[in-house]
């Protein structure tokens, strides 16, 4: 049993734990120490709590004891190409407790002691963390089974769904408010029906969306488990909590900011969803596209001195990025330059090309931003996009028609040569025409991108 | 049909109008390619080569012209093998129309189709079929590499044991394909390079080089809306003449390259700029076939004057390799009037319409001038409106953040009326949490985005207190079961989420 001060002072210390863990992400170098720095703050963290006034240690210890040898298993077994699925479930859990941890509080004795604007206020507090815990949970189940095809990738939307959300927004309102009112207990019927409708809100929110904007839904939902975090410390009093809630839930919105810019769309326009459900055409390409061999292409590599890869979902789809590593190599070998030029929203979750790239042993210095490799792109011989459709369309430049007109793209086209490998001519996600297969310096490469880049490899 | 490659007849050509590597692409587009023996000779193709690469060789040139359809040249055709052509025959090479008006006309009378290559548009279109493109590239170089050996010396600075030699200094005059080529290459000579042209929007591209662009200080700009160059008012060359009279002082070698289409090239060096160089010193002058633009320049020759500056009126075109790719330049037009089989002079397309000088027995010179130059001048009304809307947005802006900042203050007040003080004291941690998380995650590298969520999950995990704080001893107790449940699951968050947090980390190496 420790006291109450030497419990905050160990939870001041945990706070700042969590601050330097997150602030050591800023490069790759110190980011394993941000890791272990969060490591230990959690243990800190988690200890004080135990050693202050708690019950059913036998409990908590079996609880802790089957998560751990489950967490464990779960993060030595998934595969890096499923980490937005992963990412997705432990945003559900995160939402999930705070809807229990809200309950939980609800029924607690203590809570009956309360009086006057106290009283009020706690019950705002319980009432809002379990709104938001149930919209994350629900949203992240549903984003989980898009993520790996359980559930259809397509938007799904209603009509008027617009106004129906309005409408069980304001029925939840209504509900808060005799929620409040209602004496000892007697609220709970309305808490449910409140939970229920936040569990079809964040349901449906996630179903309006499609496979491409999935890089906003997780950041979104990332905030959202950090603000149900919060919403839970404010219910119990707990300033850790409060500051851990806050750091994650602005973490997320963060991304959900840099995912919308580097999209060129409002966050309202993705979360209010169907995007790229009706074909839009923007204007009609003239032209004729040209497809090359895989000795052509080979060729073209052997040619080059500088070569940039632009690779897209369609890459962690194929698996390709081993095959790519050996490409990578043997070109690196040959003293050509190669680089990797990312954009933002490539794959289905904020660097997740990064995270597939750095698991092939692509060193990460020479895979740069979108930012970082436009500038080059003009003196680059040769620039292989692969499986990246809508983030390398110089349609987004040049023709105002365009939907994705004004997103910014990583311009290939720039390049002296391009090749594009691809399963078909299909339009990208968003129902776009992409003008760059036209270009007169791009050929068309069909194939499986993973068998297509093995096959240059066995050519080089 | 048939494209026939003849000997070139002139002395000094030693190119041949296409390379035996050019072969296979003609005969994949249909045509058959017959070429007179010996006709590579001098650019250092044996008949062997180019009957290897699928070529037929005919021994006469008259042989040759009879089973002509297309004729590929480097020079213009003359009087004698004008006459070996059949009417309708389409010819391709250098003709130089605008000085050439006899010419044009003998190939009309004859009922001959002619190609003017160095009149291509200068378009980005038409740049793979632009002859003076390429062949101007190689005399740029070609005029350093002549110029140093003439010159004798370093051309660049040395600091060795035994003392130290100063950079070469080289003026280049006209900055076009050739000109550029010239900075390019004296400048990886290490030599130190100026250049001059009276098109003002050239200084970028020249500075790209590496060299200094100089100018004389008149407000008269000479480009034109074709690219080229146009004739400067009197004023200007004056001050353009003195300007080269101070430099030709100071410089080691000049290199002319100042050509206006149609027009003998413009005299810039005269007597006393060459009395003015330096004993050793070099001019190179690659408008000597139009003229020259040194009044002592003498074509194909090379001279050195009383004073001991040489002058080169020809330059070695370096045939093997400017023949591969003007043949390059004659297939890629040739492409555009489609294969063997479905042959087609388009006289409404742009390029071609102006290269055909010759069609059907009439004379389709000069064209219709077609408008190239890259900049266009710069209107500076829009830059005052633009900094005045810009001034007007700022203060629009210091408005609207004012708003904001006195909406969140009074709804403060409220809050901190009815709020009792605990929840106040938790209301200050979270905002100020939420400041510090937002400057933080910015500072975070887009690569780690992926870590990121998968720490903030771990961390976010941190909601186990939660569950901890409200376990009773009674697991059948209500309260209980839901916080063994969150427990439970949050735990997954913590471990999972740091584990893989570290797995991945792990992968990012240099």
């Amino acid at each position: 049993m420790i006291s109450a001060e030497i419990q905050t002072a160990a939870y001041l210390f945990a706070s700042i734990l969590f601050i330097l863990s997150l602030s050591g992400l800023s490069n790759q170098e110190s980011a394993k120490r941000g890791v272990i720095y969060g490591i230990i703050g959690m243990i800190i963290a988690v200890v004080a709590t135990l050693l202050g006034n708690i019950q059913g240690y036998g409990f908590i210890i079996i609880a802790m004891l089957i998560a751990s040898v489950i967490g464990i298993l779960v993060a030595r077994k998934v595969q890096m190409t499923a980490m937005p699925q992963l990412i997705a479930m432990l945003h559900s859990f995160v939402g999930l407790a705070a809807v229990l941890v809200g309950y939980g509080s609800y029924i607690d004795p203590k809570t009956l002691d309360l009086l006057g604007a106290e009283r009020t206020i706690h019950y705002v507090e319980i009432y809002l963390g379990v709104f938001i815990g149930a919209i994350t949970f629900t949203g992240s189940l549903i984003a989980w089974g898009k993520l790996t095809g359980k559930v259809t990738p397509k938007p799904v939307v209603y009509k008027g769904k617009d106004i129906i959300n309005i409408l069980l927004l304001v029925v939840s309102i209504v509900l808060g408010v005799f929620f409040v009112q209602a004496t000892g207990v007697d609220g709970m019927p309305y808490l449910a029906i409140m939970t229920a409708i936040a569990a079809f809100f964040g349901l449906m929110l996630v179903m309006a969306i499609g496979g491409a904007d999935m890089p906003v839904v997780i950041s979104m939902l990332n905030s959202l488990s950090g603000w149900a975090a919060a919403a839970s410390g404010f219910t119990l009093g707990n300033d850790l909590l409060i500051v851990t809630g806050a750091l994650v839930g602005s973490s997320g919105a963060i991304l959900s900011i840099i995912m919308c810019k580097a999209m060129n769309r409002s966050f309202f326009a993705v979360i209010s969803g169907g995007f790229g459900q009706e074909v839009k055409t923007g204007a009609k390409i003239e032209g004729k596209d040209t497809s090359i061999t895989h000795d052509e292409a080979a060729e073209w590599l052997k040619e080059a001195q500088s070569i940039v890869i632009v690779p897209g979902y369609g890459m962690a789809v194929a698996k390709a990025q081993y095959p790519i590593h050996d490409l990578v190599e043997k070109l690196r070998n040959e003293g050509k330059t190669v680089k990797f030029g990312i954009h933002p929203v490539a794959g289905r979750l904020p660097g997740h090309m990064n995270v597939l790239l750095a698991e092939a042993n692509v060193p990460y210095d020479i895979v740069l931003e979108m930012d970082e490799i436009n500038p080059e792109l003009p003196e680059t011989d040769v620039v292989l996009v692969i499986g990246a459709n809508d983030t390398v369309n110089p349609g987004a430049q040049e023709d105002p028609s365009s939907p994705i007109y004004g997103m910014p793209v990583i311009e290939v086209w720039k390049a002296k040569r391009v090749i594009v490998m691809k399963r078909s001519m299909a339009v990208g996600y968003a129902g776009v025409e992409n003008p760059l297969f036209y270009k007169e310096n791009t050929a068309m490469l069909y194939g499986d991108a993973k068998e297509s880049v093995e096959k240059i490899n066995s050519l080089l | 049909m048939k494209i026939i490659i003849p000997k070139e007849i002139d002395p000094n050509e030693d190119r041949v109008a296409i390379s035996p590597k050019n072969i296979s692409k003609l005969k994949k587009l249909g045509y058959d390619v017959y070429i007179q023996s010996n006709a590579g000779l001098k650019a250092k193709y044996t008949d062997e080569d180019y009957l290897n690469a699928g070529a037929i060789i005919v021994d006469s040139a008259e042989e040759l012209y009879s089973i002509a359809d297309i004729v590929f040249k480097v020079q213009p055709p003359t009087d004698q093998e004008i006459n070996l052509m059949k009417p309708g025959t389409l010819v391709l090479s250098y003709l130089y129309p605008a000085l050439n008006q006899q010419l044009l006309t003998k190939l009309a009378e004859k009922g001959i189709n002619a190609v003017a290559m160095d009149a291509i548009p200068r378009i980005s279109r038409a740049q793979k079929m632009d002859v003076l493109s390429s062949m101007s590239n190689i005399a740029g170089y070609r005029a350093v590499v002549e110029a140093a050996f003439h010159f004798g010396r370093f051309l660049n600075g040395q600091i060795t044991a035994a003392g130290k030699v100063d950079p070469a200094k080289v003026l280049v005059i006209g900055t076009g394909v050739a000109g550029l080529a010239a900075i390019g290459t004296a400048k990886s000579l290490g030599a130190i390079v100026r250049a001059f042209d009276t098109r003002k929007e050239t200084a970028e591209q020249v500075q790209s080089m590496g060299a200094q662009f100089i100018t004389v200080d008149l407000e008269e700009d000479g480009s034109t809306e074709t690219g080229y160059s146009k004739e400067m008012s009197e004023a200007y060359i004056k001050a353009e003449l003195a300007l080269f009279k101070k430099q030709a002082q100071e410089v080691d070698i000049i290199i002319t390259t100042a050509q206006i289409p149609g027009k003998e090239a413009p005299k810039l060096l005269f007597e006393d700029h060459v009395n003015a160089m330096k004993c050793g010193s070099v001019i190179v002058d690659l408008a000597a076939p139009t003229g020259g633009n040194c009044v002592l320049t003498k074509k194909d020759e090379i001279i050195t004057t009383d004073n001991g500056v040489t002058i080169l009126g020809k330059v070695n075109m370096m045939p093997t390799q400017a023949s591969y790719l003007y043949g390059n330049n004659l297939i890629n037009f040739l492409e555009e009037l489609g294969t063997a089989d479905k042959f087609n002079i388009n006289m409404n397309d742009d390029v071609i319409k102006r290269a055909v000088v010759v069609y059907n027995g009439k004379i389709n010179w000069p064209p219709e001038p077609l408008p190239v130059s890259a900049q266009k001048p710069i209107i500076s009304k829009s830059i005052e409106q633009d900094s005045i809307s810009k001034a007007k947005k700022l203060s629009k802006q210091l408005i609207n953040n004012a708003i904001y900042i006195i909406i969140v203050g009074i709804c403060l007040f409220f809050l901190g009326k009815v709020a009792p003080p605990d929840f106040m004291r938790h209301m200050t941690v979270f905002v100020l949490a939420v400041f510090v998380g937002w400057n933080v995650i910015w500072n975070v590298t887009h690569a780690l985005h992926t870590p990121l969520m998968s720490v903030t999950n771990a961390i976010s995990g941190i909601i186990i207190i939660g569950g901890l704080l409200q376990m009773q001893s009674n697991i059948t107790d209500a309260k209980s079961i839901l916080a063994f449940i969150s427990i439970l699951i949050v735990c997954i968050n913590i471990v999972g989420g740091f584990l893989v947090t570290y797995r991945m980390l792990k992968m990012f190496k240099k």
